[in-house]
């Protein structure tokens, strides 16, 4: 009994978290599906939105205008590794890996030199926080976090259908298509990876906000949890509906589920140090099943 | 229409797997012209299609469209005036999207990608119209993935996306190849319609000279990266497939004998 008070306890908590790396997980849902990139900049770049805004916050600057800098820092880190990986020919994933190892000292830096920086709710006005999670009224952040989720989803719906969006599917998914048709695939490249790492260095200022500081290892394995929320999300709702708008809810759903998941093994006695691994594993059990079921699946040829 | 002078492209140069692709070839399209080319296996006509359409740089070498200088445009920019096919069905169109928005993308070619809605209501109509004059009953299917299309529907649904700006030089690489016989015979109908309804200037890649012969008013043979033989008009009328088997192992030499083969079993 005392498992599932405690566990219903930690629900809102989960659910806070999972939408918080919600808008996180659909960036990575823009590289991951949309342009076909495995974008490792997430690591580094979530890291940074978290120490951007935890430092201007404690300089004093207003909150959202906070997090309005945090979506333009992290289209900033964007546009590195899309610079290394379209105008210097080095491999998206190994440009990636490239940027996120730099925000590392960048973000050190950010951060005065600490490793950590807290900003605490009491003194400063925050967007959202933690302590408030179980309180009946608007201090309570899941209103906040639904209401963001459903502006960056609305935002996504609409900037892919556009001429624009359009575009930037055509390169992920054919680029010898997209140039035959006029598509200048490596500008298409550079602004898909921008508003990506725009919304994972959002997430990442909510995220230092709701937990009252940032860390310089709050990245550390973000891009598995984005993909853990992907490909949970696909699994649950594949059968429901190709709709883009509800596929982009289906992966706000997966972090949520993921959040809850991981309430329970923690509920259950798990350690938190194994917490890395079992996600690994979580990630790596949703892409394997899908891939043997296809493959035991095949006969006919798609022609 | 378009003028290709002296263009030269070797790949891999200075290692052991140096290949001469295209050798100071010079060739004029004259618009309104339906050129088809063949050649045996590495004579350079893909590679040909490709320095047209800018995948490659050439090594040297000009290449015009309309006299306008397009030899150092990238592949982006001269899909304004091009039209491509390829051999691969697949390569063609984007899979995950939906055909309507692939025809979208296509009629965007050369313009700017705005933050506009991406297709707009006239458009499906018109699209509609498009397809039904294909007929494969794509036109009730407008909002179907393309990726769930057959390989002869998709090489049809890229003609059209081809076709559908106009352009001044069509490029068809083989693009009935990895058909079946049907559905290639199909694809070549359509394809002769929408070439001869807006008047392209057009250059077509076949390894079947059966076809060579009874598309265009023109033919052209490759090999070793030049242009071995150019007939047009009535000459090329009255061609028939041992006058070109004749004239390829002339050109090439008797050592090619493979070549000859299989261009004569493609034709089977």
């Amino acid at each position: 009994m005392s498992f599932f008070t405690s566990l219903l306890n930690a629900t809102p908590g989960a659910v806070a978290q999972g939408l918080v790396w919600g808008i996180m997980a659909l960036g990575v849902y823009l590289t991951y599906r949309i342009m076909h990139i495995a974008d490792l900049t997430v690591d580094g770049s979530i890291a940074t939105g978290g120490a951007v805004c935890v430092m201007l916050i404690r300089a004093g600057i207003n909150p959202i205008v906070a997090m309005l800098v945090t979506l333009a820092v992290g289209a900033l880190a964007g546009l590195i590794t899309a610079l290394l990986h379209t105008k210097c020919g080095i491999p998206d994933i190994l440009a990636g890996i490239l940027t996120q190892l730099s925000l590392y000292s960048i973000n050190l830096r950010i951060m005065g030199g600490k490793a950590n920086q807290t900003v605490s709710v009491d003194k400063y006005n925050l967007l959202i926080s933690q302590r408030y999670v179980r309180a009946m009224n608007l201090t309570n952040p899941i209103p906040l976090l639904l209401l963001l989720i459903v502006i960056t989803i609305a935002a996504m719906y609409w900037f892919f259908g556009t001429e624009k969006g359009c575009s930037i599917r055509a390169t992920g998914t054919n680029p010898n298509m997209a140039r035959a048709q006029g598509i200048n695939t490596k500008n298409d490249i550079i602004i898909g990876l921008m508003i990506s790492n725009a919304l994972v260095a959002f997430s990442g200022g909510l995220l230092a906000q709701y937990q009252g500081a940032s860390d310089i290892n709050m990245g550390r394995g973000a891009i598995v949890i984005g993909l853990a929320a992907v490909v949970i999300g696909e699994g649950v709702l594949k059968k429901i509906s190709g709709n883009f708008a509800l596929r982009l809810l289906g992966v706000v759903i997966g972090a949520i589920i993921y959040y809850l998941v991981l309430q329970i093994t923690l509920q259950l006695g798990l350690n938190t140090n194994d917490l890395k691994l079992i996600s690994a594993m979580i990630v790596a059990a949703f892409l394997a099943v899908p891939y043997w079921t296809k493959k035991n699946a095949k006969g006919g040829k798609n022609a | 229409m378009l003028s290709i002078r002296n263009i030269s492209k070797t790949f891999n140069p200075g290692t052991v797997n140096e290949k001469k692709a295209l050798d100071n070839l010079s060739l004029e399209l004259k618009e309104g012209d339906f050129v088809t080319v063949i050649g045996g296996n590495g004579a350079g006509k893909s590679t040909l299609l490709n320095a047209i359409a800018g995948v490659y740089p050439v090594d040297k070498g000009k290449i015009f469209a309309d006299r306008i200088d397009v030899t150092r445009l990238p592949e982006f920019k001269r899909a304004s005036f091009l039209g491509r096919v390829f051999q691969d069905p697949m390569m063609g169109t984007s899979p995950d999207m939906l055909i309507e928005e692939n025809l979208a993308l296509a009629a965007r070619r050369g313009q700017r990608r705005t933050l506009k809605w991406g297709i707009t209501e006239v458009e499906r109509e018109n699209y509609r119209e498009m397809l039904k004059r294909l007929n494969l009953g794509l036109e009730d299917r407008l909002s179907t993935k393309v990726g769930l299309l057959s390989g002869g529907q998709r090489q049809a649904l890229t003609l059209l996306m081809a076709v559908i700006k106009k352009p001044k030089v069509l490029l068809l690489d083989e693009h009935t190849a990895a058909l079946d016989p049907k559905t290639a015979a199909k694809v070549l109908e359509i394809s002769d319609q929408v070439v001869n309804e807006n008047r392209l200037t057009t250059m077509m890649v076949t390894h079947n000279m059966r076809d060579a012969i009874a598309h265009g008013n023109r033919l052209i043979m490759m090999n070793a990266g030049r242009i071995v033989v150019d007939v047009s008009g009535e000459e090329k009328k009255n061609l028939t497939v041992k006058d070109l088997m004749d004239m390829f192992s002339s050109a090439s030499g008797s050592d090619e004998a493979n070549d000859v083969l299989l261009l004569s079993g493609k034709n089977a």
